[in-house]
């Protein structure tokens, strides 16, 4: 796991991208634009003694070393760090950020991931020292300004769930499933007036959920109990009706649900789940197909928790940062995250840690401070933009370049091989089958992923959700112009034509790449 | 579009897939969409209504700390390549990423002397509750002995999260008196017993105090051998013993003193390290190097098998999106100090530190809280002629008014009986001598203000003018 102690380079055959056998068909792809050179680690460079940093003068009596810190305290030796100098750090991640593909450069229909374009207005405002600089435990009254925001963003998001409490707090959707969770056993067991046995403790995950779920789950320490998809891509209820008992603690559905289909039965599952006592939890990952169109709240849902990396466009930042903030009904209030921040009468804004009676049922802390606030600036940011009106709008082209995508990939007459996994319409995502294309065509889901690769596109999200054969998971999301997806839908009708030709060329692929296919299990 | 589609308006797709009961009726009740300048101007006035580090003379830490972030950390946290793709689930096309998160790995594990890192956790309490979710996995015992000197919201989110886990947390006190500031290892050896699962302890703990690692993770394992967690200062590992060489299994912390922003407290990021035996215990994602099919060097998410998107239920973590941007200006900053230049710091901050923690002890009624060694942050305690606990609040106010932020009202954060009138004091390189000795003044002023006006039955004070 470190680059230090390696004494090696691997034999590296330089830059050339040629392929004995295929380098026609390579030449007939875009040209890759990212950066094929050796790799070497930053730990490789420089020299002995090289720097970037100076250090401030000291300005106060050098002190005993000893007194202030005895050897025994210290380190011996210093930490390896790299020794170099600033060009060399700016040319080293310059070049690495070249073999990076990106949202700014090109197409990323990852689905469930909502890869749409990242307002660059919300970096600048969020690096406004006012925000940026400002420190965590600075006075409530010497921060009022963020405090508004937060507590502004609070109510955006509560009238978006159509739920009423919002905590902030969590740091990224699965963070807020986990605060979920231990708010449903935080009810249930303040309703039983016990914990442990005899409590609800089963968790109801439909078999097309994220694996965040059941993981989520497990940390809480409840129990994860499969639920079968019916043959229209929804909660199979018979099944539903069949596992709902008073040892449930809750349901966790996604709706539109990993298949990109909304659940037209949700308002019966929801009685089925509340007529045994057990609260509904809204997994809020694919929330970007109906904002201003429905709500979880007025679905029956208790407990929502928004991925603000996703629908409210934060920058990925190549796995994180994010935010997970939650809403609740007025049932689950009670048990909230501490701190949320309120408003006075005269308009004053608090962090409440909930010091009076209403504390003792409060979960508690997940995390330290108050939440990931440079995302709440960008979300509210993009919430200000929008309005209540851009918001539906941006929830209605996503579906509608979803609908488009599947409709055009149908035209080429991709659907012989890569059929739609279930229904005839979709939400923001759908989910084909690489199915018949393995079995006629003779390449995988991944060999298309790969091949996709080289005609400048990220592909969709592979092999998930479980229950689909081969699955292609594709987002396009609402911040994608119609030219962008025919060039997609291109793509993926050439790369089954060559496939038909010679399967060769995708089970090589990719071509253009700064490396070719990684040995993964290594 | 409508037409490929087979529809004649958008609304006729949510009309065929969406149940009318739960259409949405009417217009959200949010204010109508601004323009670009409009919503700038708005988020400009809102960062104008808060006083920031740049506004006053902060002496502010308490687990975030304002350190200089050099330019090239922006420059390169703000570049689109690094900005906007999202984790590397395709990594022909993300070798850039998944080298920063090797390179950062890498470091980490230098910084903490420990063999194996993972990509970054959220941030630094929630890691002390991964590490301690860990535990409970290598060992399957239910109790999580916890040093007092462990950040009060580390604490508080280890006993949420360990609810969850189905796990008990003891808390085991600091000593008193002479050795005073640092966990009292008496205490802490007679609460692990067969039952702990894992001993954690921070590294300086929250009153600045640097502790024995050594000392405390020999004491943990022989009483009954949990897994011994740190929950340190990346900063002050700089000069530090490293964990890893005092015994420490679990080295994890808050990222943000390593480039990264204050934010009003996040995003940042948490860093993980470990020793190998739990490598396949880690939550979140691991980079790890491989080869090409023409054998060329290269890098991918490794251990995926440990993983919610693959494990499910069985994961070791549910961890998915992390803090990858924040763990790349974290290897930027390490980078930029470089070898020599964290150590220089270290010794830098070490000075000043102590030059500050004299000066302001030596006001009358300031007192060092304990004598252990401190790095850049220190605990006073304030007190009335009559020797009890001053009114830190108010002392507070009285600096604020000179444009003087002293420092953190200990028992705000921590509810601890004992803390009432402990002020905690963060020094960084920022901080000058002068800056410290201006704090010193507006200290002295406001402790002296404080006892003058409680003697002379709690008059108003003529207020000094704000400098900020």
């Amino acid at each position: 796991m470190s680059a230090i102690d390696e004494n090696h380079l691997h034999a590296d055959p330089g830059i050339e991208g040629h392929h004995p056998h295929h380098g026609a068909a390579v030449g007939a792809a875009a040209a890759g634009p990212l950066q094929r050179e050796r790799a070497t680690t930053i730990f490789q460079k420089g020299a002995p003694g090289r720097r970037a940093f100076v250090c401030p003068p000291l300005d106060v009596p050098e002190p005993d070393a000893e007194s202030v810190l005895p050897a025994r305290l210290r380190r011996s030796q210093p930490a390896r760090l790299p020794e170099v100098s600033e060009p060399e750090i700016v040319r080293h991640y310059v070049s690495l950020s070249k073999r990076n593909f990106d949202l700014d450069s090109g197409f990323y229909p990852l689905g469930s991931c909502t890869m749409k374009h990242n307002p660059r207005l919300h970096e600048r405002a969020a690096a406004l020292p006012g925000h940026a600089r400002l420190h965590p435990l600075q006075d409530a009254e010497r921060a009022q300004g963020a405090l508004e925001l937060m507590f502004n963003l609070q109510g955006a998001l509560a009238e978006i769930a159509g739920l009423p409490h919002v905590s902030l707090q969590p740091s990224a959707g699965s963070h807020g499933e986990l605060a979920g969770m231990l708010l449903t056993r935080a009810y249930h067991e303040d309703r039983g007036g016990r914990s442990g046995i005899g409590q609800p403790h089963k968790v109801l995950t439909p078999d097309t959920a994220h694996g965040t779920n059941p993981a989520t789950v497990t940390m809480a320490g409840l129990e994860v109990v499969k639920l079968a998809t019916n043959p229209d891509g929804g909660i199979d209820l018979d099944d539903l009706r069949a596992k709902a008992d008073s040892d449930v603690a809750c349901l966790m559905l996604t709706n539109p649900n990993t298949l990109g289909l909304f659940d037209r039965n949700i308002q019966e599952i929801a009685a089925i789940v509340h007529g045994v006592g057990a609260t509904l939890y809204y997994d809020g990952a694919n929330l970007n197909a109906v904002m201003g169109l429905s709500r979880p709240g007025d679905m029956g849902f208790d407990i929502v928790h928004f991925n603000l990396h996703k629908s409210f466009t934060q920058p990925h930042g190549g796995g994180g940062p994010g935010a997970g903030p939650i809403a609740v009904s007025e049932r689950i209030a009670p048990y909230l995250p501490r701190p949320v921040v309120t408003r006075s009468a005269d308009g004053v804004f608090a962090l409440d840690h909930g010091a009076g009676d209403g504390a003792a049922k409060s979960i508690g802390r997940l995390r330290g401070f108050h939440g990931n606030y440079g995302c709440f600036v960008r979300s509210y940011a993009y919430i200000c933009s929008l309005g209540a009106d851009g918001l539906k709008d941006a929830s209605e082209v996503a579906v509608l370049n979803a609908n488009y995508l599947l409709a055009r990939l149908r035209e080429k007459g991709v659907a012989e091989h890569l059929p739609l996994a279930y229904g005839e319409l979709c939400m923001h995502e759908f989910v084909l089958s690489g199915g018949p294309m393995k079995r006629d065509l003779k390449i995988k889901t991944l060999d298309l992923a790969k091949r996709l690769l080289d005609f400048g596109f990220h592909p969709p999200t592979v092999y998930f959700p479980l229950l689909v054969d081969e699955a292609l998971m594709i987002e396009p999301t609402e911040t994608e112009t119609k030219e962008t997806l025919d060039a997609f839908a291109e793509a993926i009708a050439q790369i089954l034509a060559e496939a038909a030709e010679d399967p060769q060329i995708a089970l090589d692929a990719p071509y253009s790449t700064p490396v070719r296919r990684l040995d993964e299990e290594a | 579009m409508l037409a490929a589609v087979g529809v004649s308006s958008v609304q006729e797709i949510f009309e065929r897939q969406i149940p009318e009961g739960v259409r949405l009726d009417r217009e959200l009740d949010l204010p109508q969409g601004l323009s670009e300048q409009e919503v700038f101007a708005h988020l400009s006035e809102l960062a104008a209504r808060n006083v920031s580090a740049e506004d006053e003379l902060s002496f502010l830490g308490a687990g975030m700390y304002d350190h200089y972030v050099p330019a090239i950390v922006d420059m390169l946290t703000e570049r689109s390549e690094f900005l906007t793709p999202y984790t590397p689930y395709q990594p022909e096309i993300s070798q850039g990423g998944l080298q920063v998160m090797f390179e950062y790995q890498t470091a980490i594990c230098e910084l903490t002397g420990l063999p194996v890192s993972n990509a970054s956790t959220y941030e630094g309490p929630s890691a002390v509750a991964a590490a301690a979710y860990l535990a409970k996995l290598h060992n399957s015992r239910r109790k999580l002995v916890a040093s007092a000197g462990l950040h009060p919201h580390a604490l508080q989110t280890l006993r949420t999260l360990a609810r969850g886990y189905g796990m008990e947390v003891v808390e085991v006190p600091l000593a008193t008196g002479v050795a005073g500031g640092a966990t009292d290892v008496g205490a802490w050896t007679a609460a692990i017993d067969a039952e702990t699962s894992a001993a954690i302890f921070a590294q300086p703990n929250f009153y600045g105090a640097v502790e024995d690692a050594a000392v405390l993770s020999a004491a943990a394992k022989d009483a009954a051998g949990p897994v011994v967690i740190a929950q340190a200062d990346p900063i002050a590992l700089g000069v530090l013993a490293p964990p890893g060489d005092c015994g420490v299994d679990v080295c994890v912390g808050e990222g943000q003193p390593l480039g990264n922003r204050l934010d009003f407290g996040g995003p940042s990021f948490g860093f993980f390290a470990a020793r190998e035996e739990y490598l396949r215990r880690m939550p979140g994602r691991i980079a790890g190097e491989t080869v090409d099919v023409d054998g060329r060097r290269g890098f991918v998410l490794t251990l995926q098998t440990r993983e919610q998107h693959i494990r499910r239920e069985k994961a070791t973590s549910n961890i998915c999106t992390a803090q990858a941007l924040n763990a790349l200006a974290g290897v930027v900053y390490l980078a930029w100090l470089g070898r020599r230049g964290i150590v220089e710091l270290g010794e830098l901050l070490l000075a000043r530190t102590h030059y500050a923690r004299e000066t302001l002890g030596a006001l009358a009624g300031v007192e060092k809280l304990h004598e252990q060694p401190v790095v850049r942050e220190f605990a006073l305690r304030l007190t009335t002629p009559e020797g009890a606990a001053a009114d830190v609040d108010a002392i507070r106010r009285r600096c604020l008014e000179r444009g003087v932020n002293p420092g953190v009202d200990v028992h705000e954060l921590t509810g601890r009986g004992q803390d009432r009138g402990v002020l905690l004091v963060a020094i960084t390189e920022k901080r000058s001598r002068a800056d410290i000795d201006r704090l010193a003044q507006a200290l002295g002023a406001a402790v002296a203000g404080e006892r003058d006006g409680a003697a002379a039955g709690s008059e108003p004070v003529a207020q000094t003018a704000v400098v900020a």
